[in-house]
């Protein structure tokens, strides 16, 4: 198995949410969607092109107690080996919170047998059930937990309240398939070179199909200011961007066709380009004019940046075909 | 003393929703004036007083909600102003309930509204369709129709125009509906629908709408016939550029116009320019030659100005005139 193959397994209780959020991220639909979409049968298996030269396996491990035995008995070979990512999605509004923790607990063992090397993530899923002022509340309670529960088999987890009628999914899925991502320093620091010479508001990189973000950066001045607090931008944008140009995908789709690119010349002075960086990738820049700026020079200046995000392709496409 | 319920005379764009009771009045004027989220209407409390709504647009607005259980013919109710100053009556028939009270219903207002005012535009909202299935719905219209038609016979009124729409809250129908609504009530319309010929003739533009912002309401379009996909990818268009831009705006009162272009892959272009008073101008451009940034935008750029100034040059005679 080549190492640009990365095995993740999306595991939990039978109608936790594991194959809508999938839907969701992998296959564009709606969260109104998913309401079509049946119980799952034993594994589905997708495979999916992530940035050129990587593969996602991505394993859909249907949940319900029948296959759950077999994958932790006869299949526990099959399944638990060379895994990179396990996911492991908790309903918060379960009635029964001991089976699902039981599950939990034969996963991580099979896991810590097969591929001890191997990154687990929680997503306490649903949370749009739980009342707003109470979600922090028990999204540490659970957390601690089941850190405490996996504190024997060594695993560090990562957990994510997710719900797909929110951006919430589009953080937590961003933030694994990073992790999966060898050179992210390298998209990293070409960003800022990008940037020095855009000198833009932020820069942001996503993945083609899912829109994921896989990088970003803010502006020159603010990474010289160094506290990040004077940042009064909503905290969620990115999250809120990868919803709303799915959104764009999906309206677009009744006219059979995908975009292109994007420009937006905003209210207060702000521009934005979405537009394609490399064949896995949109790049999405966001400018603020200069309020002495002739009307004129706007128009040039929009022109002068996507020749800009012309060039800069070369790079790019140069970071993501190195194995 | 019922002046609070009664418009304020000259202008005639007030439209008054009317209907029995639970047939959807309130989760209409939520969903398209005030952008709430169609599920969310469940949780509405039914309305017990007539109230009105004013929303500024290329024309004042007002939309005035009379409650289903309310009986309009008590004498001491002024129903007579109240038909007098209104220029669209819409009546909400639940499709998916027995609407034979409602036909009477309806049948008894038209009579007195007619009387009352014979210019009134009668408008049927057959509501609710998202729950039957698609041949039911053209049989439902049919039969409510022949139902309508049969009962104003009864009361001797002949030649009548009652225009019919079946719409659902869950989908576009009812934009659609209520667009077509409004656009009988601009005086402008004939002028603004061929000053949007005259641009698309000019500018290759394949379709284009002048679309409220805030209710996604089209004003005005082109004399082409409406695809209701294409006015879905128009007025979600909107949405996604107004989200975007909400990102990252601070503080600061906003007040450059916005402009969002998008290239698709088939060739085609979105095109979206902000107009006068919450209105804009979006449109499909046809974009033959693929080339990107070919002097077509700006063509299409220059011509969208002119139109927006004859615009606002309409707005404001029309503001002299009042």
């Amino acid at each position: 198995m080549s190492s640009s193959r990365k095995k993740l397994l999306l595991m939990g209780r039978s109608g936790s949410g594991k194959s809508s959020m999938r839907s969701i991220i992998f296959s564009n639909y709606s969260a109104f969607d998913t309401r079509r979409l049946g119980a799952t049968i034993d594994v589905e298996h997708s495979h999916l092109r992530f940035l050129g030269n990587m593969t996602l396996n991505l394993w859909d491990c249907g949940g319900q107690d029948v296959f759950m035995d077999n994958y932790f008995t006869t299949q526990k070979d099959h399944i638990f080996k060379f895994v990179q990512v396990l996911i492991h999605v908790f309903d918060v509004e379960s009635k029964s919170i001991n089976k699902d923790i039981e599950i939990f607990i034969k996963a991580l063992t099979n896991l810590q047998k097969h591929s001890p090397d191997a990154k687990v993530f929680v997503l306490l899923h649903k949370m749009d059930l739980v009342q707003v002022d109470k979600r922090d509340e028990l999204f540490n309670i659970m957390m601690d937990k089941l850190q405490k529960i996996s504190n024997p088999y060594q695993f560090k987890l990562i957990g994510f309240p997710t719900s797909i009628w929110n951006e919430s999914l589009y953080k937590a899925w961003s933030q694994i398939v990073c992790s999966l991502i060898p050179n992210m320093n390298l998209f990293n620091e070409n960003l800022i070179k990008f940037n020095s010479i855009l000198d833009a508001e932020e820069i942001i990189l996503f993945e083609k199909t899912t829109f994921l973000v896989i990088s970003s950066t803010n502006s020159i001045k603010q990474q010289q200011l160094q506290n990040s607090n004077s940042d009064n931008l909503d905290p969620k944008r990115f999250e809120k961007i990868s919803n709303v140009i799915k959104t764009y995908k999906q309206s677009i789709s009744k006219l059979r066709t995908n975009f292109n690119n994007l420009i937006i010349k905003g209210s207060n002075d702000t521009q934005f380009f979405i537009d394609v960086l490399t064949d896995n990738m949109f790049i999405m820049i966001i400018m603020k004019d200069k309020p002495q700026d002739s009307k004129f020079v706007n128009n040039k200046e929009e022109l002068i940046v996507l020749e800009n995000i012309k060039a800069a392709r070369k790079w790019f496409e140069k970071i993501e075909s190195v194995k | 003393m019922e002046a609070m319920l009664v418009p304020n005379g000259s202008s005639n764009a007030t439209i008054l929703l009317m209907g029995l009771r639970r047939g959807g009045k309130s989760s209409i004027c939520k969903v398209v004036f005030h952008n709430m989220q169609p599920l969310d209407t469940l949780y509405l409390e039914s309305t017990s007083k007539p109230t009105t709504e004013q929303f500024q647009s290329l024309i004042d607005l007002s939309v005035m909600e009379l409650p289903g259980q309310l009986n309009y013919f008590e004498p001491n109710y002024d129903s007579e102003r109240l038909f007098q100053n209104i220029g669209a009556l819409v009546y909400v028939i639940d499709s998916q309930d027995e609407y034979l009270n409602a036909i009477t219903n309806l049948s008894m207002i038209i009579e007195y509204a007619v009387k009352v005012n014979p210019k009134i535009n009668i408008e049927v909202l057959i509501h609710k369709i998202d729950g039957l299935s698609e041949d039911y719905r053209l049989d439902c219209q049919r039969d409510i129709m022949q139902r309508t038609g049969d009962e104003l016979l009864d009361l001797g009124l002949e030649g009548i125009q009652v225009s019919f729409y079946l719409t659902s809250i869950f989908d576009h129908s009812i934009y659609e509906a209520f667009s077509r609504i409004v656009q009988k009530l601009i005086v402008e319309l004939p002028y603004l629908e061929s000053m949007l010929d005259n641009l698309i003739e000019n500018s290759s533009i394949d379709k284009i709408f002048l679309f409220d912002i805030n209710s996604k309401i089209y004003v005005a379009t082109d004399s082409s016939p409406v695809d209701i996909q294409t006015y879905e990818v128009c007025s979600e268009f909107i949405d996604i550029t107004i989200d975007l831009d909400n990102l990252y705006v601070n503080e600061e009162t906003s007040s450059k116009e916005i402009k969002s272009i998008s290239y698709l892959n088939n060739g085609s272009i979105l095109y979206l320019k902000q107009m006068i008073r919450g209105l804009a101008l979006v449109g499909i451009i046809n974009n033959e030659n693929k080339s990107e940034f070919s002097n077509n935008v700006t063509l299409i750029d220059y011509n969208v100005n002119l139109f927006k100034n004859g615009l606002k040059k309409m707005w404001e005679s029309s503001r002299i005139s009042d």
